[in-house]
Order: structure tokens, then C-alpha cells, then sequence
């Protein structure tokens, strides 16, 4: 079945989300969607799945015009989807959930299980995918889940798969693992249409490649073009992705974690006995998958979390016990991995996201008031320095760009008197003009002196920034390695196995 | 409802005037529709069509003429005083409801959904009312006791809340509707115990409070407007002050948008809960001393009247907006000194004005209605 876009266009207000998009996925071949968050990937396949309504363009199977209206359109015309965020229901067993949607029923509408388990294990053998029918969606692994929506869109009779970033919760195992499957479906006639921002994936992968930029098709690359090349069309401009900084002059270990743990409310262990240290002028990436713990470590960083053990030192005084201010106070600089949920008030303006840990303190406060005269000078100054831009600092956060947000936080962040930096996935959803001055940011900040902690759940990030990684699974540190350490080895340490 | 206070607390003020004409305009069609003489004419209507539209015209017309009568300007009055009454019986309403509005702004804009103010105006009331009819001081020490006492009778009756939510994580709304409860049942009770209750009185009522401790009446003893509309102006630029100008205020709309960000901002949430809770109780509080130590001048279980109600429905009509609060309060106060002169001179029923202020609830709710009513542009489609 051959799959393909013709001239949509899709607005959003003023703002054009697709502009004459055309894309074509033949069967047996990997056609990878590559582009910056934002340049309009997921509103493309959103249209081609039914859930928007182009404003202009059409889409054709086998040279035919279709109208979906909704994704049942789409997935009745063979088209299936492996969503970023599976679309699984974690209580409901893996054949319950497969089934869900088209249920197989015998006679007087009975639920026909057997069926249903039948064509799990019939699918699962044919592509080695090795998954227990009545396995709990929930208990298992996030790449078994993975692949339970793939096995979900190949029983609905999917001849175009869709994936639509799949590999953000990957593993680097699971990644290689995901790529083989791909590679097999591609072998067995299935039409693949992958997004993905991730060069190295396309790289390994891709049959066609098709740059999308702002909306638009910037034309269609070598798959055998170099990561810089692809990364150069996918900005617009010459970029370089290696991160440029000199070889770290570690001084004294002022930042120390002994012996921490940390559990749930539900009292679930969350970490357990992390040890570690940071000396100045250093930067430690903690590497690892989402959800193993990284999370936990900072907010008992800085005194959010609820129940701690152990000790966690910035020169030589303890921080546990301490709340989120008296923490900062003592020169603890934090970007929050989520800074729309917690980094910044999206209501707010610039400028007030600006002042938003020190509004109760000189300069920023006079008397009762707010000092605005100083605000509004601290506020284009830092502007001005962190190249944020806005139409002004009257702006609100929820205007700006991710690239932008971001800048903002590290604005505010940055411009405190400290003596540790934490930032949590600094670069998530940035543009790569965004992450090149980010990592600038936070390599300078070693360079000052300053012990710096980094969560990275990217490799790439984890072995470039860092002067050192530390590994994380399962709420515990599997080891502390060189930045130079090769990627097999680290993504073992990712699964839980100690180098 | 975080997404509703949204609604409500960010929405423009184009569509809080929207939602006011929309309400006036089904309820001139239920005043229409309850008037004996436009149901008697409909019989006949393809006979004699022009009566039907006469006394269509008749009683809408003549309702809301009455209405405007009696809450801004009666030109038909004999002399000036009366003819100027009406805008001070507005003026007169709205203090309460205005006062107890701009409470609840507070609390809205840093996403706190008080129902308190009922209770808040009545604990003003009863520590206000305390003072002023058991204490006994010259006028300049007893009416400023009295004012903070009240003040302060609401504000902490409003902290509490904030407190339970900040230690246990009690949900405000839950709280704050219970919370009426004891403050309208403990009325009920002090006003039958010797500590409220005027001696010898059979009903629940207590004695009138001293004249030392009362709002001073500037117009003259014929007019119900009193000084507490000079405390509701102080009210409303305190209010403008507090959300705009000052530090705590920054951290209460802080926490009021994103509290995970102000939280890892290092702000204290829980110390931030009884602060907004604390001004918030207090405003109310304030609305309270109007009606005790100027209004009524007894307690009686009406003390708070409805005030508590309407105060979450001018809060939302303005927006959260002080001045937008100021505005509703006096459209609010209108509408219930109109009622009166609609119901006396036209026989339209009174509730009818409940009606419309139920109306305005609805459409502000609702905005997308109001704006497929009035066909406003949704100036941007959501992007995923």
C-alpha cells in the first residue's frame, strides 16, 4: 500500500503549522520525517491520522483520495500508529489491549479471549517479539510496551505504520532493538513512516529522508548524509553539535552525597544509597532512562522531596532538612526538567519569571513593594545577555519559544551569587540553536568554578558534557565512569549492569 | 477546576459585558412572558397584533425603567433628595457585596476557591458586633476597635482554612462550604446564650450596637448609605495594591498560575495558603463591619444576607479584577435596590432579578457560549 501526502497545509490561527507538505511512504521502505520540535512533524501525521482537518491538500492510498475524519478512518484504511505516549491501558492484559477497539466475540456477543491471545502470539512469533498474552500492560517493561502498540496497529491490518518519536523512552538497547523490528517490518512490505529529531536513528535506519523546517519541506537528504549535514538542514544554518570546552581543572569536592535514599508516599524505595561528589569546576552527568531515579535525586537537592536518608553536603553544610529556600540561599542554582511545569509561570511576564525566587528580598523588593524600576532594569540586562528572544520584557513566558523559556530560567538561575549548579535535561525539546547556547551556558559555569550536576537521558549529551558519568538504575548509582567510555558499555550500565 | 478558575479569572472583560447584556436580555424576555397583560393580548394576536406589541413594550420597558429608577437616578420623584436616593441605595448595597468580592478576587487570583465569604462576613460581623455593643470607649477609639476586630474576626476565620490546607491538604472548596455552616449555626447559637442576645429578647437578636462604634451616616439618618462605601473604595486600591504592586501579592498570583513553580522557586506554599486565605477572610470580614456597624446595627441570623453568594458571582463577573470587582459590585447593588421600585410600581416579581444575576453565572461559566451568542472570533486555535 503506498501512502502519500499531498500539499497539506494546516493553520492554527495565524500561525502556519503545515505549509504544502508533500510526503510519499512506499511499501518496504523507512521514510524518516526529520525536524526540530516545532517544525510541524506531529500536526502532519495528526492530519494524516484524522485527528485535524487540513486546510488545503489531499491524501491519497494508492493513488486514490481518502477523508479521514477520525483516526478510526485511518486505521480501517490500514494505517496504524505507535504513539510517543502509548495508547495502552496499563491494568488490562497485553491481549485485553490489542484486542480493545475490534473485539473478536462469539457467539451472543461474548468476549472471544482465546481468539484474541491467539493472534498476539501469532503476530508476536512471526516478528520474534517473544509476549506473554496475558501479561499485565502495566508491569511490563516501557520497550515490551513499545512494542505491544506495534503489535496493536499490525492486528488492525496496519500496511503503513506511523512512529511518531518512539524512541524517547528507549533505552539504547531497546533503541537497536526497535531499529531491528523496524528493519524486519520494512523487510515484510510494511510502509514506515518515522519521526524523529534523533540523527543517529535516521542515520541507522532511514530509506528517504524528508527535512521539515518551520512548516515547510526543506527537500529530502542523503541517508547517507553526515550528522552535521542533517542537523544543518534541519536548522537552516551551519551548525556544529560537538560541545566545544577544554579539559576540566577539577578543584576541591565541595559538593557530597552519602548514603542517600529517599522514598515515595507510597514508601516505594526511590533511591537507594547514592554516593557521589562533585568537585568544583566539574561537571557530573547523571545518565540513565527517564524514571530511574533522576527526578528523586534533585528535588532532595533542593529540599522538595519528602522522605530522605543520608547526607547530602555543599561546603561542608548539610542540605537535607533544609526547605527549597534555604537550599537555594545557600547557592544552589536549579533547572527543573519540566520548565513550563516548574521552571516558570507561564502567565507571568519576563520579567516576573525573572524575579520569581527573590521577590521578597533587596533589590527586588522596597518595602512592601515591588522595587519596578530595578526589575525592569535587571530584566532587559539579562535580555540582553542571554540573547532571549522576545518583543520585550513585557512579554509572557507562554509566548516564547522552549529555547527561549529556557534562557529565561537560566537567566534567573545563572544570576544568583552560586556554588552549585543543577540542571535537570537541560536541552529537552530545544532547538539546536538552543542547546548550542545551553551547553555554552553550563560549560562556562564549570569554568567558573562551580561543581555542576547534569541530568542527561541522551547519550550524546551525557558523554559530550560531562567530565564524568554516573549511571543510574533503579534508584542507584550502577557506577561513575570517564565521559569517554564507549556507548555499549554505558548502555549496558543503563539496563542495571555494572561495568 | 483549575481549568474553570482559568476561565474565570483570565477571561476579558468584553465577555463579562457580553454576559450582562445576554442576561438582561432573557430576562426582559421572562418579564415579558410572566406579564398578565402580554399573555391576555397573545390570545388575540393575529387580530389585533399592535396591542400585543404595546404591551410587550409596556411591561419590558416599563420594568427596566422602574428598575433604573430605582438604582441610579428617579426622574419622577418630587425633589432632588429623592430623585438622588436610588444611587445611594446602589452604593449602599453594593458595599458589602463589593468588600466581600474583592475577598474572594484574592483568593481566586492565587487559585484558591474560597465559598467562604458567608462565614467570613459573619465572624466579621459577630467580633465587630461584640465590640461594638459591649465596649465602651469614645467614638475615635471604639468605631477603629470595632472595624479591626471585625477585620480580624474574618481573617482568621478565613487563615484557618488556609491552615488546614497547608498542614493536612484539605481541599478549600470542601472546607470553606462547611466552615459556612458553623459560622451561620454558631450565630444561631450565641444569639440565644446571654453573649449576643439582648436581654430580655424572646428572639434571636442582639442589642444594637453603640452609637460610638458606628459608620458615620454622611448623608443624614433618611438615607441608608453610610461610611462604610469610604472603606470599600480603600478596599478596592488596597486590593489593586496588594495583586499589583507589592511582593506578596507577586507571590499569591505566583501560586495562584503555577504552584509547582513557585514552589521550586522557594516560595513557602503552606505559609502562602493562610496569608491569601487570611486577606481574603479579612475583606469579607470588612463586608461584615458594614453591615453590622452600619446597615443593621443588630445581629440577627440575616446579618450576611445572600452577600456571600453574590460576592463569588461579582468576583467572577469582574474578573478577579479589583476594579472589574468594583464595577460588578455596583451593577450587583443596582440590580437589588431596582428590584424593589420594579416590584412596587410594575408587579414584576423579585426574583426575577435573581434570575438575571443566576443568568450572569451561567453565561460567564460559559463562555464559549456567550461567544457563539455574540459571535466573537476564538482569536487562536489550540496547536498541539
Amino acid at each position: 500500500m503506498k501512502l502519500e501526502l499531498r500539499g497539506i497545509t494546516k493553520r492554527f490561527g495565524a500561525m502556519v503549522a503545515n505549509d504544502n507538505v508533500n510526503l510519499v511512504a512506499q511499501p518496504g521502505e523507512i521514510h524518516c520525517l526529520l525536524g526540530e520540535n516545532g517544525a510541524g512533524k506531529s500536526t502532519l501525521m495528526n492530519v494524516l491520522y484524522g485527528l485535524y482537518q487540513a486546510d488545503g491538500g489531499e491524501i491519497l492510498i494508492d493513488d486514490k483520495v481518502v477523508k479521514f475524519s477520525g483516526p478510526g478512518d485511518a486505521m480501517a484504511a490500514g494505517i496504524g500508529m505507535v504513539h510517543q505516549h502509548f495508547m495502552l491501558i496499563p491494568v488490562f492484559t497485553v491481549a485485553e489491549n490489542v484486542m480493545l477497539g475490534h473485539e473478536p466475540t462469539k457467539f451472543g456477543g461474548i468476549l472471544d479471549m482465546a481468539a484474541a491471545r491467539a493472534k498476539v502470539r501469532e503476530v508476536s512469533a512471526k516478528f520474534g517479539f517473544e509476549i506473554d498474552p496475558d501479561a499485565i500492560v502495566g508491569e511490563l517493561p516501557v520497550g515490551v510496551q513499545q512494542r505491544v502498540e506495534i503489535i496493536k496497529a499490525l492486528i488492525g491490518n496496519a500496511e503503513v505504520l506511523i512512529f511518531d518519536e518512539p524512541t524517547a523512552v528507549l533505552t539504547p538497547q531497546e533503541t537497536d532493538e526497535l531499529m531491528a523490528i523496524m528493519k524486519q517490518l520494512r523487510e515484510a512490505g510494511t510502509a514506515i513512516v518515522f519521526i524523529t529529531h534523533k540523527l543517529r536513528e535516521v542515520q541507522e535506519v532511514a530509506d528517504k529522508i524528508t527535512v521539515l523546517r518551520l512548516g515547510k519541506v526543506v527537500g529530502e537528504a542523503d541517508p547517507k548524509s553526515t550528522a552535521n549535514e542533517l542537523a544543518s538542514m534541519m536548522v537552516g544554518r551551519a551548525v556544529d553539535l560537538d560541545v566545544e570546552k577544554a579539559p576540566a581543572t577539577p578543584g576541591k569536592p565541595t559538593f557530597k552525597v552519602e548514603g542517600l535514599s529517599a522514598w515515595s508516599h507510597s514508601g516505594a524505595k526511590v533511591l537507594d544509597d547514592i554516593n557521589f561528589e562533585i568537585h568544583e569546576g566539574e561537571i557530573l552527568v547523571i545518565a540513565g532512562v527517564q524514571g530511574n531515579g533522576q527526578t528523586e535525586l534533585t528535588e532532595a537537592i533542593i529540599g522538595m522531596h519528602g522522605k530522605t536518608a543520608g547526607s547530602i553536603q555543599l561546603d561542608g553544610r548539610e542540605l537535607i532538612g533544609k526547605n527549597v529556600k534555604q537550599v537555594l540561599d545557600l547557592g544552589v542554582g536549579f533547572v527543573p526538567e519540566d520548565r513550563t511545569e516548574d521552571g516558570l509561570v507561564a502567565e507571568f511576564t519576563i520579567a516576573e519569571n525573572l524575579m520569581l525566587d527573590r521577590s521578597d528580598r533587596k533589590p527586588f523588593a522596597k518595602g512592601l513593594n515591588i522595587n519596578l524600576a530595578y526589575l525592569k532594569k535587571f530584566a532587559l540586562e539579562k535580555l540582553n545577555q542571554f540573547d532571549v528572544r522576545a518583543q520585550g520584557i513585557e512579554s509572557k513566558a507562554a509566548q516564547l519559544s522552549g529555547g527561549n523559556q529556557q534562557k529565561v530560567v537560566l537567566a534567573r538561575e545563572l544570576s544568583r551569587e552560586l556554588r552549585l549548579f543543577v540542571a535537570s535535561q537541560p536541552t529537552r525539546g530545544l532547538d539546536v540553536g538552543s542547546i548550542e547556547f545551553v551547553h555554552e551556558q553550563i560549560v562556562a559555569t564549570r569554568d567558573s568554578g562551580i561543581p555542576v550536576l547534569i541530568v542527561a537521558t541522551e547519550l550524546d549529551e551525557a558523554t559530550q558534557l560531562g567530565d564524568r558519568i554516573a549511571v543510574m538504575y533503579k534508584g542507584k548509582i550502577v557506577g561513575i565512569v570517564p565521559s569517554n567510555t564507549p556507548r555499549a558499555t554505558l548502555g549496558q550500565m543503563m539496563a542495571g549492569i555494572s561495568a | 477546576m483549575k481549568r474553570v478558575m482559568k476561565e474565570f479569572t483570565g477571561g476579558s472583560a468584553f465577555l463579562s459585558i457580553l454576559a450582562v447584556i445576554a442576561s438582561l436580555v432573557v430576562g426582559g424576555i421572562l418579564i415579558a412572558l410572566s406579564s398578565p397583560e402580554v399573555q391576555s393580548t397573545a390570545t388575540y394576536l393575529t387580530a389585533r397584533p399592535s396591542d400585543f406589541f404595546q404591551a410587550l413594550w409596556n411591561s419590558v420597558f416599563g420594568a427596566y425603567d422602574a428598575m433604573f429608577r430605582g438604582a441610579i437616578f428617579n426622574y419622577k420623584a418630587q425633589d432632588t433628595l429623592q430623585m438622588i436616593k436610588p444611587i445611594t441605595e446602589t452604593l449602599a448595597y453594593a458595599t458589602p457585596i463589593t468588600m466581600s468580592g474583592l475577598g474572594l478576587a484574592v483568593a481566586f487570583r492565587s487559585g484558591l476557591f474560597n465559598i467562604g465569604a458567608t462565614g467570613q462576613i459573619i465572624f466579621g460581623a459577630m467580633f465587630a458586633g461584640w465590640v461594638g455593643i459591649y465596649v465602651d470607649l469614645p467614638w475615635y477609639v471604639h468605631f477603629p476597635l470595632a472595624v479591626l476586630a471585625g477585620v480580624l474576626g474574618g481573617g482568621l476565620f478565613g487563615a484557618l482554612v488556609g491552615f488546614l490546607k497547608a498542614t493536612t491538604g484539605a481541599n478549600e472548596v470542601i472546607v470553606t462550604i462547611m466552615f459556612n455552616y458553623i459560622a451561620v449555626l454558631l450565630l444561631g447559637y450565641l444569639l440565644k446564650t446571654p453573649i449576643l442576645q439582648a436581654p430580655g429578647a424572646v428572639n434571636p437578636i442582639s442589642p444594637p450596637v453603640k452609637d460610638s462604634a458606628k459608620y458615620v451616616f454622611f448623608l443624614g439618618d433618611q438615607f441608608r448609605l453610610h461610611g462604610g462605601v469610604f472603606a470599600m473604595i480603600i478596599a478596592v486600591v488596597f486590593t489593586w495594591w496588594l495583586l499589583n504592586r507589592s511582593t506578596l501579592g507577586f507571590r499569591f498570583r505566583a501560586l495562584g498560575h503555577n504552584p509547582n513553580a513557585a514552589k521550586v522557586a522557594g516560595i513557602n506554599i503552606g505559609l502562602t495558603y493562610i496569608l491569601v486565605m487570611g486577606i481574603s477572610g479579612a475583606l469579607s470580614g470588612l463586608a461584615g463591619t458594614s453591615q453590622i456597624l452600619g446597615s443593621e446595627q443588630v445581629l440577627t441570623l440575616g446579618v450576611a444576607a445572600s452577600y456571600g453568594f453574590d460576592a463569588i458571582t461579582v468576583a467572577l463577573l469582574g474578573r478577579s479584577n479589583p476594579w472589574g470587582v468594583l464595577v460588578a459590585g455596583l451593577l450587583f447593588g443596582g440590580l437589588r435596590a431596582g428590584a424593589v421600585t420594579m416590584q412596587a410600581n410594575q408587579g414584576v416579581p423579585v426574583d426575577i432579578v435573581l434570575v438575571v444575576q443566576s443568568l450572569i453565572v451561567l453565561f460567564i461559566a460559559a463562555p464559549p457560549l456567550v461567544r457563539a451568542i455574540f459571535r466573537v472570533k476564538v482569536s487562536k486555535e489550540v496547536a498541539a
